[in-house]
């Protein structure tokens, strides 16, 4: 079964190449066998340096079928899903790394947490309706007995996203792409707009979509432990630590045109432990790439892009952190508990946040990036460019009291700012999670189950992702998302 | 747990009768008290003996025959399906007639099942009260109703929260929504505020608005009353 696994992709090169040919480093090298069994001979014997009592219960196991670089919402959903798809209980052992326990940079928990349906590419859609039915039934995918259940303190009041009479084309297509895939979605025109929710100013709003139904936010931190705590029930390992390598081996292969390839097989991950110099070594069959913002670090450290610009080899995951700022503020006179979240035409958007007229909100910047370094809250942002649009949509919002901010990292994929999963087509065994650029969250159970099913079954089962696959940079087939906050 | 609470109901007084004077006395002064030992008591027992077991069962059962889904259709009385779950002849003449009341009451009607009750187009009155499986993301789909509701009560669901609640202002024609007694929500009395703003022409049961606030001997002053409430 991994074995199928490994004989996924079908890319540009010669089929028949089987399995007896394909392996890295040869099994007929006896003198690196000899003397790597000298080697450990001359360590076991007294002044060697090893060790038997060593105890090694804070490392990583020394080999794993999936090591998942990455441990949040979407690296264990990829965990959770393959576990559950698996032909036989216990056949695949699966370790989750993650560089920090307490979640401190890690996107998921600094999320708004919103879900919605409300995309312009069909497969967006697909994969927020499944997130949001596998959200609805949560207490029956990550049953874990004994446990009390989860409660996501969902609050399904919808997303209302405003447009300009440049974008109301734009938005009645997509609404009716929408309401075909099955996405519960209704159009507003500026007069039924402003009866429905009479706090807001409808200058300059041509078209209105409100999302009815599936459609909200929720916190993500207990979408995670529930995943943890599931992932732990069903016998994956956690390790925290940081990959620092990874030990491949090449083949040269000859593609069907006679162009010359270099496929890589990651055989080895090399994981540091926090404060150390240690390392584990662990072998593995499959790496997952999950690491969210950091994905083009670690893309990088397996090989990907490391070739002449121009060809596949040289292509890079264009996926980089970007930092984005959300404000808390309280507004006496704000909207009331009917408050959708609210998306203006400029970008800015906000949500109410708990039953005492407490709204969070922010806008992406459009001229300049901050400076993805630190997580430090700008505050100027706030006064220059966030409120002055919330004002002029919601008038209310001219007497509010900012109380608090944080900021945090979107896997940004500066090429269409669409996730991108699927394996790699040179660095055969790894397969990328990542990418989402700020809608991953509502998206990570259907990637999950997506990417589980490519690595099982060789191909998409449910919902047929291939136009978020890598190969799509070199080829420049952008999948481009219009719908983004 | 509804439904074994009734049945405790039945069962409990027969216990007490049989206790001695001072825990007599204690019921005349706490009779919440007592009902709880009491109900602890008969778990007690219950864990231990088959026999008492046998007997709460029956009496649950005899409980549950009793609560069942009603219907009443335009101008006419409450139809009640009888004791073997079919209905009367009456009800095949009815089929063209718009169902106008469902009292659901402590049906386990779930997300999917919904889809029956929302298809009534010309429903006027729905009682969904002490429903075990209704929570938040059911009351997300009640928006189909809304040009028809006038009377909603979610009492007692101990799944629904504030949150669900937030989901009504689509049912602009409600006129009573009763939101009295549910567990979930975090804080009645500010709960029963905000859905009233959000539903001007309709009359809200529920939480009193006052429950939890503490008022002081000296603090009727206007000021406080007038400025806006922090969060």
């Amino acid at each position: 079964m991994l074995r199928r696994a490994l004989r996924l992709r079908l890319g540009p090169c010669l089929s028949g190449r089987g399995l007896g040919t394909y392996r890295g480093g040869s099994t007929l090298d006896w003198d690196g066998k000899v003397s790597k069994i000298k080697k450990k001979f001359q360590s076991i014997f007294p002044g060697g340096a090893w060790s038997p009592l060593y105890d090694t219960s804070h490392l990583p196991p020394e080999r794993s079928d999936v090591v998942i670089v990455g441990g949040g919402v979407l690296g264990l959903s990829v965990a959770y899903w393959l576990k559950r798809l698996e032909k036989q209980q216990g056949a695949i052992q699966v370790l989750v790394v993650e560089r920090d326990h307490t979640y401190a940079r890690a996107s998921t928990v600094l999320s708004v947490g919103g879900i919605r349906q409300q995309f312009s590419l069909p497969e967006n859609v697909q994969l927020s309706l499944f997130s949001a039915e596998f959200l609805r039934n949560i207490n029956e995918y990550l049953a874990v007995v004994d446990d009390p259940p989860l409660d996501l303190q969902f609050n399904p009041s919808g997303y209302l996203l405003l447009a300009s009479e440049e974008g109301a084309a734009i938005m009645e297509r997509n609404v009716k792409m929408q309401r075909q895939e099955g996405a519960k979605v209704c159009l507003m025109s500026p007069e039924q707009l402003q009866k429905k929710f009479p706090w807001i100013n409808t200058e300059g709003v041509a078209l209105a979509s409100y999302g009815l139904e599936n459609e909200g936010w929720f916190d993500p931190w207990c979408l995670l432990q529930g995943l943890r705590r599931k992932l732990q029930s069903m016998g994956v390992l956690f390790c925290q630590g940081e990959v620092t390598r990874f030990i491949s081996s090449s083949s040269h292969m000859e593609t069907a045109s006679g162009e010359q390839v270099t496929l890589k097989r990651i055989h080895e991950v090399h994981v540091k432990m926090d404060h150390s110099q240690e390392f584990q070594p662990v072998e593995c069959a499959i790496v997952v790439n999950a690491a969210g913002a950091w994905s083009g670090q670690i893309a990088e450290l397996a090989g990907v892009g490391t070739g002449p610009p121009g060809t596949m080899q040289g292509t890079k995951l264009p996926v980089e952190p970007r930092k984005r700022y959300v404000y808390l503020w309280h507004c006496p006179q704000g909207p009331g508990l009917e408050a959708p979240l609210v998306a203006d035409p400029s970008g800015a958007y906000f949500r109410r946040e708990g039953l005492g007229n407490s709204y969070l909100g922010s806008c992406s910047p459009t001229e300049e990036e901050p400076d993805p370094g630190n997580l430090e809250v700008d505050y100027d942002f706030f006064q220059e460019k966030v409120w002055p649009r919330l004002a002029q949509r919601v008038p209310a919002f001219e007497t509010l009291k900012v109380r608090s901010a944080w900021a945090g990292y979107y896997d940004y994929n500066t090429f269409d700012q669409n996730g991108v999963v699927g394996p790699h087509p040179l660095v055969i065994n790894m397969y990328f999670a990542t990418g989402f650029s700020g809608h991953g969250l509502q998206q990570a159970p259907a990637v999950g189950r997506a990417v589980a099913e490519m690595m099982l079954e060789g191909h998409f089962q449910t919902i047929n992702l291939s136009p978020f696959l890598f190969g799509r940079f070199y080829f420049g087939e952008k999948a481009q998302e219009h719908c983004i906050l | 747990m509804a439904a074994p609470r009734a049945s405790l109901r039945l069962v409990a007084p027969v216990w007490n009768r049989g206790t001695s004077g001072i825990r007599g006395l204690s019921k005349a002064v706490d009779p919440e008290g007592s009902q709880r030992k009491g109900r602890t008591l008969l778990q007690f027992l219950t864990d231990r003996f088959y026999d008492v077991e046998a007997v709460r069962e029956y009496l649950l059962q005899k409980q549950v025959l009793k609560v069942q889904k009603k219907n009443r259709f335009r101008d006419r009385e409450w139809m009640r399906a009888n004791e073997q779950g079919l209905s009367s002849l009456e009800f095949r003449k009815l089929q063209e007639v718009p169902v106008e009341a469902v009292d659901a009451s402590g049906c386990a009607i779930n997300y999917q099942g919904l889809d029956n009750l929302l298809a009534l187009k010309e429903l006027q009155s729905l009682s969904l009260r002490r429903c075990p499986h209704m929570d938040d993301w059911c009351l997300g789909r009640l928006y189909h109703l809304a040009d028809s509701l006038q009377e909603l009560s979610l009492a007692s669901c101990p799944r629904i929260s504030e949150r669900g609640l937030a989901c009504l202002h689509h049912l602009q024609n409600l006129r009573r929504l009763d939101i009295s007694d549910l567990p979930a929500v975090s804080n009645p009395g500010l709960t029963q505020i905000l859905v009233e703003e959000m539903l001007p022409h309709c009359e809200v049961l529920g939480a009193d608005w006052a429950q939890g606030l503490k008022v002081g001997p000296e603090e009727q002053s206007p000021d406080a009353a007038g400025s806006p409430i922090p969060a």
